[in-house]
């Protein structure tokens, strides 16, 4: 494959927490328009992978390479201006800012927000329209995953990078957000998914990549991954 | 009634002063968490520099309402550099540390402050002229107001107008107000948390010396060591109010001038101190984070 169509690309990665290595070398990588996933169980560096992609953490070595540009030392707020947006795990909404403030703070690097962004996001998350003037912090649990989402569509971004977006969500919920990922990607976004749920993760996603303790242990297309043994006894919850 | 009228008119002024201050000791703790002990040997170095520049930028001419606005321009400027060297220097190399090295070095830097002034400009008490502002006196019903006070009450109600308007209908004070929620998802959305926290240092070190400048045209004495009651005041009206909520400190500095003044006034001057942390134990009592500051509960 042809090195412009990689959007984002992670060489040997390693990064810690004080003495603890909680990432100890991987590499991956998202072609433009595709949807990954990263699978894995509690603890298996998931997060920690996403914080230092977007900047929030820092690696000990290796290389992230965004859009052909190396961005492993770039501070976060950054970042987001070179056209990566991070939701992060458990929502992190402002809770004392209204829903609409939040939204408009997605588009904090824009000279203006994009109304036709913000119309698009009422149109596919319209609960965020009723709750417009509503403080976030009073929304429900699935109504602030919904926010989180459409703040980080705010500005028009290349990558979007999803921390776990159905923890802890009603099944209802869980299929209306992923619903609004898959428009998020058919509008052309990219999109790097961590999920515990891994079987509506992998319905969604191209190819998907399982991180154990630190170190990618199985990577794939998802169709791969979903018949694949060890991962449908690890991950799917498929008896032997 | 005479009092009564007389001692509101006291207390908003002083409050108005409180509220002034109170407002950079909120605005740092919301964002940073920090209590910015040095903020009201600022507030002293205002009124030691607004000073200095009156007499020997402006000595000769005469004194215009015009120039003393050049005054309060100059030494805002000049406080609010201080107050961003402030907190690159003390407080920025511990934003990773645990809180209790950031308030060491808090009170570190009020010292530093307070000596600094102290060398500079001797440990007498300096006198501001007295012909900063007109000395014109209304007489209403028994009750006097001069033009000092009239200035001081005007001129902090815009300011808190300004800023009000600023935090709450703008981008910029939507981003510190995000800022100060979640400074890592702030940093997601593309905000530059040092420079939030640049700004907050220059908005509350400007009010700041504002409040100096007024304390030095109102009362005349200054001296080094002033920032300590007039931040310890400050700082409890902040508290009264919830600290890190903007309208808190306003409405709490106000609070604790106009009860200072009826105390003054109908007790004794001598016990205002007192009474004024018997109020603040009071509110703590029933209100724990403040008048204003409230805790809504985050969902999980």
């Amino acid at each position: 494959m042809s090195e412009n169509k990689i959007l984002l690309e992670i060489k040997d990665l390693h990064v810690s927490y004080g003495a603890i290595k909680a990432i100890k070398g991987i590499d991956l990588h998202v072609n433009k328009g595709e949807v990954v996933a990263i699978l894995g169980a509690n603890g298996a560096g998931k997060t920690t992978t996403l914080r230092t992609i977007s900047g929030l953490l820092r690696s000990n070595s290796g290389e992230i390479l965004f859009n052909g540009k190396n961005i492993t030392k770039t501070p976060a707020h950054n970042i987001v201006n070179l056209g990566m947006s991070h939701s992060p795990e458990g929502r992190r909404v402002f809770g004392t800012l209204s829903t609409e403030e939040n939204l408009l703070m997605g588009a904090y690097i824009l000279k203006k927000y994009d109304p036709k962004t913000l119309d698009w996001i009422y149109n596919i998350l319209p609960r965020l329209k009723e709750r417009r003037k509503q403080l976030a912090g009073t929304l429900s649990g699935g109504e602030q995953q919904m926010l989180a989402i459409g703040r980080s569509i705010m500005s028009n971004p290349k990558l979007l990078i999803l921390d776990e977006p159905s923890l802890g969500l009603a099944p209802v919920l869980v299929k209306v957000i992923f619903k609004a990922i898959k428009e998020i990607s058919k509008s052309g976004v990219t999109v790097l998914l961590v999920e515990q749920n891994a079987k509506a993760a992998l319905k969604l996603a191209d190819r998907g990549y399982v991180l154990e303790l630190g170190k990618i242990s199985y990577e794939g297309s998802s169709e791969e991954l979903l018949n694949s043994k060890t991962i449908q006894e690890a991950y799917l919850g498929k008896k032997k | 009634m005479d009092i009564f009228l007389q001692q509101l008119i006291n207390g908003l002024t002083v409050g108005s002063l409180y509220a002034l201050v109170a407002l950079g000791y909120t605005m740092v703790y919301g964002v940073m968490k920090l209590i910015n002990f040095a903020h009201g040997d600022l507030v002293a170095l205002s009124a030691f520099a607004g000073l200095t520049i009156y007499v020997q930028i402006f000595g000769e001419a005469k004194s215009s309402l015009f120039l003393v606005l050049g005054v309060f321009i100059i030494t805002a400027l000049l406080i609010a550099v201080v107050g961003v060297l402030l907190e690159r220097l003390a407080y920025r190399p511990l934003r990773m540390a645990p809180r209790l090295s950031a308030v060491v070095s808090a009170l570190g830097a009020s010292l530093v402050i307070q000596n600094a002034i102290m060398l500079i400009w001797g440990p007498n008490m300096k006198i501001f002229p007295s012909n900063l502002f007109p000395s014109t006196i209304w007489t209403v019903h028994n009750v006097v107001f001069t033009f000092t006070q009239v200035m001081i009450m005007g001129v902090s109600a815009v300011l808190m107008i300004g800023l009000y308007i600023f935090i709450n209908k703008t981008k910029m004070g939507t981003a510190i107000r995000a800022t100060a929620i979640d400074q890592d998802a702030a940093k997601l959305m593309g905000i530059n948390v040092n420079r939030v926290i640049m700004i907050i240092f220059i908005i509350g070190s400007s009010l700041g010396a504002v409040a100096g400048l007024f304390i030095g045209i109102n009362y005349r004495g200054i001296t080094f060591d002033m920032g300590w009651m007039y931040g310890l005041n400050a700082f409890v009206a902040a508290i009264m109010g919830g600290i890190g909520n903007i309208p808190g400190a306003m409405f709490g500095g106000i609070l604790l001038g106009l009860f200072n003044a009826m105390i003054s006034g109908y007790i004794s001057s001598e016990w205002a101190q007192t009474f004024t942390f018997v109020l603040l134990i009071v509110i703590l009592i029933f209100r724990p984070t403040g008048i204003l500051g409230e805790t809504i509960a985050e969902k999980v």
